[in-house]
């Protein structure tokens, strides 16, 4: 459950043609150069030992990207300045070499977060990115776990290793929800996609603990353009847990990932999602570009698939986990807190697509702007005419705290069968200074009084995550709410 | 005279460029119970939000103690934590927080004020549970979120609970009578009364000398526009009663 790490140096096992891109000279340097081309994704497939199969997809994802013309798709309601896809490193081994040497060239602010977040001391200089080779507790403890899961026939690998290991099964479901021919970031994904976790839960098996909450670390850097990929083979259960609420340190600011969920007949996902990447100073320079292409599939009858998202880091999400309710009776949910503070900007929603019979979907989508913060809900719920007896409900509900803040909320809805039900609430509010006198009137700071009020806002998504995450979420709204209130 | 706790001389408030406070004076001491009547729009409610540091009120002259202390420059919060507790005529909804949450964390503040670590969950637990059977509300009523759809009365006795639950030392109570029917008029009375001690205090501000049947008050004040025209004992509520302001105001103009 380690990550693997690779050094890409002059002794590389790469055909002279494909060397005449050329590597640093540097022996200890584990980045390829900036820039891609058929070369880096050959590359990259080589360094992870994988198939041919492997490499052709992602040659195909390539050569698609190519025709896209480094065009990015223009219609959220984010700003930023172009990227310069050039400008990029498209494979780095884990272990990269600017990261801060020991604990005290790490950031003070973000050592102050570990200790209000409650992060313990081992865990810390991993997610500080300090460039440690010392094993400890949680490799023994992943261990242990990892025994656990082989009893019940689970598999929990990272995905270059599922490639190797288990061919048929990635094979058969990449990009089976998500194609490489998706959009722009799933198919720059797809062509050089770095790692992520690969998860099978066998048929009728209750995956037997929360998968992440002992692995976290090991998996904190994943690279830049992570691959997830999940099944849950008939009447089976799985919870997974991604990311951690502590500011995770990442190297590069364009951050795309892809993760794949399929659900088949009777079967139940539940994915939860706390992210607290960098998201710039107080101007909004230099934080994480997050664009992110998650969705799953309730192929099977009477499956579910439940996301549950607390996005409070990143200077920019991009974000849309959504379902394909195709089995007949199958279930999607949607639950988020997105909380964007200073500069950040969120555009963030879901989509729920109802093909199968009496298939339910609901929405329920928390935004709060602070200081410059800008938040967007984007969702769209489509009922196809096979979808009869079709159900969604709506909600999304807006906060804005301080008067530089903003919320928008653009809900779509396209119906094309007549027997569908549907219900859209929709409200933005205001932290009421007749609130504040209240709580603070008990005795409750500023501060203290605000985290109460935007906490009760979230309660009905904190109700769907883990108990042990919904006490972390918690935390992090209070660490990243701060500075928001005068 | 006992002790003072509250002493408040010539206040002067405003609200949005109104002076509404007028010179205000008024002394409680410990082991007190006062009472406050007066017509609507006097400023009773002013000067309970003034005590407890509502912001748009604004103090022009004037000067409050607590305890010795200048009340003044204390923000809202110090002054809850210093044991000055407003139980609302109003009293707002806090979607999706418990009273459980709010009050754990309310308590946890005023006692790191006084270098208290926070209270062990199970025993704070325990002296909730006991706290609401004390003041007799529904115990599928806390559950919900703070006020959060609660009727009049059911908001009235959420504050006697949190006024229980936090024990401040000066209560100031703005007209929690009003609306109440006679069971839970009779209840918030009992809740007040089992407070009375000699280092507690209570102002209550009400329209109606019902309440005060049940609070027998030490002194009963009469406010009109912006100050306290008339002081006396229990008895002066009973001639209010009976006559009205007017004659209290004639009274004045005789005067
Ligand atoms: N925030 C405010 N802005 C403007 N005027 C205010 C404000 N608060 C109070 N006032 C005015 O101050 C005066 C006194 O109000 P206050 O609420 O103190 O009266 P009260 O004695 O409590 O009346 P009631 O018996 O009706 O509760 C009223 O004329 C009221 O309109
Ligand atoms: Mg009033």
């Amino acid at each position: 459950m380690t990550t693997t790490r690779t050094v890409i140096s002059r002794n590389t096992d790469l055909s002279q043609q494909e060397y005449k891109w050329g590597f640093t000279t540097d022996v200890e340097e584990d980045v390829a150069p900036k820039g891609l081309n058929e070369g880096v994704v050959r590359l990259i497939s080589s360094k992870k030992g994988e198939p041919e199969w492997m490499l052709e997809w992602r040659l195909r994802a390539y050569r698609h990207w190519l025709t896209l013309k480094r065009e990015e798709p223009t219609w959220a309601m984010i700003h930023h300045p172009p990227i310069d896809f050039d400008d990029i490193h498209y494979y780095a081994a884990p272990k990269t070499k600017d990261g801060p040497k020991s604990m005290e060239e790490v950031d003070p602010e973000m050592l102050k977060a570990f200790d209000k977040l409650g992060i313990p001391l081992a865990e810390r200089e991993k997610l500080a990115g300090v460039a440690v080779d010392a094993i400890f507790d949680s490799v023994s403890v992943a261990t242990t776990y990892q025994k656990a899961l082989e009893k019940h026939g689970v598999i929990f690998c990272p995905i270059s290793e599922a490639i190797r290991n288990h061919p048929e099964l990635v094979r058969k479901y990449l990009g089976s929800v998500v194609p490489y021919s998706d959009n722009f970031y799933a198919t720059l994904n797809s062509a050089v996609f770095s790692d992520g976790s690969f998860i099978y839960v066998p048929k009728g098996v209750r995956c037997p603990m929360e998968l992440m909450t002992y692995f976290r670390i090991n998996f904190a850097d994943s690279g830049q353009f992570e691959r997830t990929l999940i099944i849950a083979d008939e009447g089976s259960y799985v919870s997974y847990l991604e990311g951690c609420t502590a500011p995770v340190r990442k190297t590069s600011q364009l951050h795309a990932a892809v993760v794949e969920l399929i659900a088949l007949d009777d079967a139940q996902i539940k994915y939860s999602t706390l992210q607290n990447w960098y998201p710039g100073d107080k101007e909004g320079k230099g934080g994480v570009y997050n664009f992110v292409t998650k969705r799953g599939k309730a192929q099977g009858r009477n499956s579910k698939i439940s996301w549950t998202q607390v996005e409070t880091g990143s200077a920019i999400t991009w974000k849309y986990p959504s379902v394909i309710l195709q089995g007949d009776n199958s279930v999607g949910e949607f639950y988020s807190v997105a909380l964007v503070n200073n500069h950040q900007q969120a555009d963030t929603g879901t989509k729920m697509t109802h093909i199968g019979k009496n298939t339910r979907s609901t929405i329920v989508a928390k935004g709060i702007s602070a200081g410059h913060g800008e938040s967007t809900y984007r969702g769209q719920v489509k009922i196809m005419p096979t979808a009869t007896g079709a159900k969604n409900f709506t909600q999304c509900d807006s906060l804005l705290i301080g008067d530089k803040s903003a919320a928008h909320t653009m809900p779509y809805i396209e119906v094309r069968n007549s027997t569908a039900r549907m219900e859209h609430e929709a409200s933005t509010s205001k932290i009421s200074d007749e609130q504040l006198f209240y709580v603070m009137q008990r005795g409750i700071s500023n501060e203290d009084a605000h985290h109460m009020i935007v906490k009760g806002f979230c309660k009905s998504v904190f109700a769907e995550l883990p108990f042990e995450f919904a006490v972390e979420a918690a935390n992090l709204l209070k660490v990243s709410l701060e500075g928001a209130v005068a | 005279m006992a002790e003072p706790m509250l002493v408040i001389r010539d206040l002067h408030v405003k609200v949005a460029d109104t002076e509404i406070l007028k010179g205000l004076s008024l002394s409680i001491g410990k082991g007190e119970v006062h009472a406050i009547m007066g017509p609507n729009g006097s400023g009773k409610s002013t000067l309970v939000n003034v005590l407890a540091g509502k912001p748009e009120y604004v103090v022009t002259s004037g000067a409050i103690t607590f305890e010795g202390k200048n009340v003044l420059p204390m923000t809202v919060d110090q002054r809850a934590r210093e044991g000055i507790f407003l139980a609302f005529q109003y009293p707002v909804e806090l979607p999706g927080v418990s009273a459980w949450q709010f009050m754990k964390t309310a308590l946890d503040s005023i006692r790191e004020q006084r270098g208290e670590e926070p209270m062990d969950y199970r025993v704070f637990d325990k002296m909730w549970r006991q706290k609401i059977k004390d003041v007799g509300i529904d115990q599928e009523l806390v559950k919900r979120s703070v006020n959060e759809g609660f009727s009049g009365g059911e908001k009235k006795r959420s504050e006697m609970l949190q006024m229980m639950v936090l024990d401040p030392k000066l209560a100031l109570m703005d007209e929690t009578d009003s609306g109440l029917d006679i069971d839970a008029l009779k209840s918030v009375a009992d809740v007040v009364n089992k407070r009375r001690g000699p280092e507690k205090a209570v102002l209550v501000v009400t329209h109606y000398q019902r309440l005060l049947n049940y609070i027998v008050p030490d002194f009963v004040h009469i406010l009109i526009d912006g100050r306290i025209v008339r002081s006396g004992g229990a008895g002066l509520a009973l001639e209010v009663e009976e006559k009205g302001y007017d004659w209290v105001r004639e009274a004045m103009a005789t005067a």
